[in-house]
């Protein structure tokens, strides 16, 4: 925003990084996004490289990645950005009262910020022997690098631990030709993320493999003169090791803090804003203790990291809450997936699902109806989806009995079945939309360091326009970052502008008497001057919705469709449809519409699937005088380009149809003339079918009503568009004057609740079918007096746009300069 | 020759003719200028053509500094007509001035000139630009 500020300081801050991680850098390239100007950046790494991707150690153990294809920020990277990078230089302490970090060889560096990132150490058991060479951790690029070597002269290893890592570290050796033995205290491995019988597949699994297992084992001691040469263990048994790698936990490390008087517990302690105690220091990642928890895996370090980032560049609105993480094993070919409490207890029912013969097995854990935590092994493309909804809270009551059965069975058919993207190759097209196939996602993700969702789509474009191969993508993420990565943020803002979720925004428009676009960006302390094409289309439907009778629609934050009411077409041109009320139409208006066509020579004339007639190619500065010829034989907008009530889709119904129990038609006519002109989140189809054999497909519909002889069926969130989702059963009446209250009621609730581009099949999803039913059905008051609000504010909005225009409206919308009269 | 020189300025509207947060479209003999007008009333003018696949980026939402292209979400900026990364492309910019709230625009000939088919490249030069600002100021 303030770009070109001149009152830049002389001397730039300081800013010192202590621990040249995955966490502190992510801080850094987050501030250099945000200021990039606005510190001199000192690093200071133990490590001897630049910064690589911890996580992705295990296929580097296991020959599956180079040091290379794990690389993050390379030397080079520091110097192209003016950073300075101490790599191999540990830093001793740290002298608060003068501001500077001293390094063990004596050399001094001042700071106006300092950023601990000192990560976390490995664990290793206080046992007799545990220095003898040959006894590892697991931990850096050192550790691989001596596994490795070891792997190479030596034949038997033991793995202490069957934890994440440990299972990590054992598969690794044993790709390197090793003959490994887990050994684990407890009877279940991995218990920390599985429950028994998962943890009895895994082993079976890994077993086949080829690994060993010494577990429920208490080891004594490890053996050996000038190198390792067996554990021992309690029970007075021994087994051979050339090479013992200890995996059995990490403890975040506080050493430096603790040294330099910052208040610590298990870690660093910070608040929201990610500071320490000392205000001028900030500390993010392993070493961090926020609100009693450590993380390990890098999701929330990441979101520390943006968090930091934004205090750092003195922004100061983001907080840190804290983070919901799942897991999922980087061994190559088994598929496990667990997040949440997955153990249950009191007051939780377990859903579970297991064929032994296919090696696949699902429980999910539930607690009034909300997923607690999952654990799945053997088929895990629905992790995600469970995780989402675990997060979300959402009430799972509407789709329960198929929830085990992932989310291609709840009508969502976007990516369902598309199993393990694993074994699609390379040329595989994944992102429909967009032409972008797998190889390409694959290369971006390793060549531009991608971590998210937002990284992938930003870059690619995949997943970025309709959003049905999202699953498809979050899985190549998963399986290429090697698994741990899964993005984590509960609340998602309306858009980079703002912190605030589109609920948040809507509520303070209410309850704040916000009015006018520029009034709620400020209020709402807005990043952007005025916003941007994501969150000003919502912001304007938001007003009109809340104010519909005093807003005064802001045209320049409309789509250009809904500007230039037509529709853009891929050469500029526009399509033209007019309303054809309830599908019937008549001489006259065909005749106008035919005369129209040959007059402005519209290229292509063609029946949409609503119904009505689509004249397309016609030229901008043509619009308002098309629009005049067909205002004359009575035609008006049909809307077909708006997120807007757009068709009521008819059969002929009784009138002439042998098998018609009601007048769908006439129906249909009245339900258009009641809702035409309303504006919607996103666009709004209905139909009448005169009998269930539903000719006018009414169940694919936001609003469906299926005519049969003793009355109407009311059917809602269904859609025809890019995940096909079949109605869901409202309710039965009687009347059509009881089916218009429920339409309007219907309409209503999903322009005050849903957000801004949300259909309402995903909306039903996600506030689920028995919340509309209490709102609609239950509650016969509540039902009245949103079907009053809807009328209420159709009283301002059918107003023909096309007769306003031809009349002279906008004139400056629709004239080129240069080509006027 | 200075720099000067080599544009030719042309009025090609009043700065009440763009909305603000808008733009409007300067219909040249062989392209299609947008200029847009932010809330700040800063004036830009640009090519009417995402480098991405040609969208009218006239027809865009204006923000900021920025315009996003109606056909794919580019956005681009005004100010030097590059797309925002991580998209990568430029679209052609042309200055502007702003005078007693008549807004210039500034062609460069030479360039205008060498951008035609040959056969009228040359001799016509200073009758093309006339036969823009003529039709610019309708």
């Amino acid at each position: 925003m303030d770009g070109g500020s001149p009152n830049r300081p002389v001397r730039r801050s300081r800013l010192v990084l202590v621990g040249n991680g995955m966490a502190g850098m992510r801080a850094i390239e987050e501030l250099l996004e945000l200021a990039p100007d606005r510190y001199e950046i000192t690093v200071f790494g133990s490590e001897p490289h630049g910064n690589y991707n911890r996580i992705l150690l295990s296929p580097l153990l296991s020959a599956e990645k180079t040091l290379d294809e794990i690389m993050l920020n390379p030397v080079d990277w520091y110097r192209e950005r003016g950073i300075t990078l101490h790599a191999g230089r540990k830093v001793e302490r740290i002298d608060r009262a003068r501001s500077v970090v001293v390094t063990s060889d004596g050399f001094e560096q001042p700071y106006d910020r300092l950023l601990l990132a000192t990560g976390s150490n490995p664990f290793m058991l206080p046992l007799p022997g545990a220095n003898l060479p040959g006894v590892l951790s697991y931990r850096d690029i050192n550790d691989v690098d001596a596994m490795i070597k070891a792997s190479e002269q030596y034949r038997s290893a033991v793995v202490i631990g069957g934890g994440l890592l440990g299972l990590e570290a054992a598969y690794g050796l044993q790709r390197r030709g090793m003959d490994v033995t887990v050994v684990h205290v407890l009877e279940t491995l991995m218990e920390r993320q599985l429950d028994p019988t998962a943890a009895v597949l895994l082993k079976s699994s890994l077993e086949a493999r080829g690994l060993k297992f010494r577990m429920p084992a208490a080891t004594e001691a490890i053996v050996g003169g000038d190198r390792v040469r067996a554990v021992r263990f309690k029970d007075g048994t021994e087994i051979p090791a050339d090479l013992v790698v200890m995996a059995v936990g990490i403890r975040p490390n506080v050493e430096l803090a603790k040294k330099s008087g910052i208040v610590c517990d298990k870690g660093v302690l910070v608040n929201d804003t990610m500071q320490t105690f000392d205000p001028k220091i900030y500390a993010v990642g392993e070493c961090v203790q926020h609100r009693g928890a450590c993380y390990g895996l890098v999701a929330p370090l990441f979101e520390q990291a943006r968090v930091v980032a934004n205090h750092l560049a003195e922004m100061g609105i983001a907080r840190y809450q804290g983070s919901q993480v799942s897991t999922k094993l980087k061994v190559t070919g088994i598929d496990l997936f667990s997040a949440g409490d997955f153990n249950g207890g009191k007051g939780t029912d377990e859903l579970t699902f297991k064929d032994a013969a296919r090696g696949v097995y699902k429980k999910i854990v539930v607690r009034d109806n909300k997923i607690q935590g999952a654990v799945l092994y053997g088929n895990t493309v629905d992790g995600p989806w469970y995780f989402q909804l675990l997060r979300d809270g959402t009430d799972i009551s509407d789709f329960r009995e198929n929830l085990l059965f992932g989310q291609a069975h709840i009508g969502d058919s976007g990516t369902g079945g598309a199993d393990a993207v694993t074994f699609l190759p390379d040329t595989a097209e994944i992102c429909g939309c967009n032409g972008v196939c797998k190889g390409a996602i694959v290369k971006a993700i390793t060549a531009k360091k991608l971590f998210t969702l937002d990284d992938v789509r930003a870059h690619t474009k995949a997943s970025s326009s309709c959003g049905s191969c999202t699953g498809l993508v979050e899985q190549l993420l998963a399986n290429t970052l090697g698994g741990d990565y899964s993005e984590t943020p509960a609340k998602k803002p309306m858009c980079p502008c703002t912190i605030h979720t589109h609920e948040e925004v809507r509520e303070a428009i209410v309850r704040h008497e916000l009015k006018t676009i520029p009034d709620a960006i400020r209020f709402l302390e807005w990043q952007t001057p005025d916003g941007c094409h994501k969150c000003r289309p919502a912001l304007n439907f938001y007003m009109l919705c809340a104010w519909p009778a005093e807003y005064v629609d802001d045209k320049q934050s409309r789509f250009i469709n809904e500007r230039a009411h037509g529709n853009i077409q891929r050469d500029g041109t526009y399509s033209v449809v007019p309303r054809i009320w309830g599908g019937v139409t008549n001489p006259k208006e065909l005749r106008a519409i035919a005369e129209v066509a040959e007059k402005y020579q519209v290229p292509t004339v063609k029946f949409t699937g609503g119904q009505r007639l689509d004249l397309l190619g016609v030229k901008k500065e043509d619009l308002p005088q098309v629009w005049a010829d067909l205002g004359k034989a009575g035609l008006v907008s049909g809307h077909a380009y708006g997120k807007a009530l757009r068709t009521v889709k008819t059969c002929v119904g009784k009138e002439w149809c042998r098998f018609g129990t009601q007048d769908s038609t006439g129906l249909g006519i009245k339900l258009e003339k009641m809702t035409w002109g309303s504006w919607h989140p996103h666009k709004v189809k209905l139909a009448v079918s005169g009998c269930p054999r539903n000719c006018a497909e009414a169940t694919i519909k936001d609003l469906g009503v299926v005519c049969v002889d003793s009355g109407y069926e009311i059917h809602v969130g269904g859609n025809g568009g890019i995940k096909i989702r079949a109605t869901d059963f409202l309710c039965k009446v009687a009347t059509e004057d009881e089916v218009l209250e429920y339409c309007a009621a219907y309409l209503q609730l999903y322009r005050e609740e849903a957000r801004y581009l949300e259909r309402t099949a995903p909306w039903i999803e996600r506030v689920g079918l028995s919340y509309v039913k209490e709102r609609l059905v239950d509650d016969s008051e509540g039902r009245k007096r949103l079907a009053d609000r809807f009328l209420e504010a159709q009283k301002y909005s059918q107003v023909d746009p096309w007769a306003e225009r031809a009349a002279g409206r906008d004139a400056l919308e629709f004239a080129a300069l240069g080509t006027g009269a | 020759m200075s720099e000067r020189d080599a544009t030719s300025w042309v009025r090609v509207a009043r700065i009440d003719e763009i909305p603000p947060r808008g733009a409007r479209v300067v219909r040249l003999r062989d392209r299609e200028i947008a200029l847009f007008r932010t809330s700040a009333d800063r004036i830009f003018a640009l090519l009417d053509r995402c480098p991405h696949r040609g969208g009218p980026l006239s027809q865009g939402i204006v923000h900021g500094d920025c315009v996003t292209c109606p056909l794919h979400d580019w956005v681009i900026r005004l100010e030097t007509g590059e797309a925002r990364a991580p998209d990568e492309g430029r679209t052609e910019r042309f200055e502007v001035r702003l005078e007693h709230g008549e807004v210039l625009l500034g062609l460069p000939v030479g360039e205008s000139a060498a951008s035609r088919p040959a056969a009228t490249a040359g001799g016509t030069r200073s009758a093309d630009v006339a036969g823009c600002a003529v039709a610019a100021l309708r």
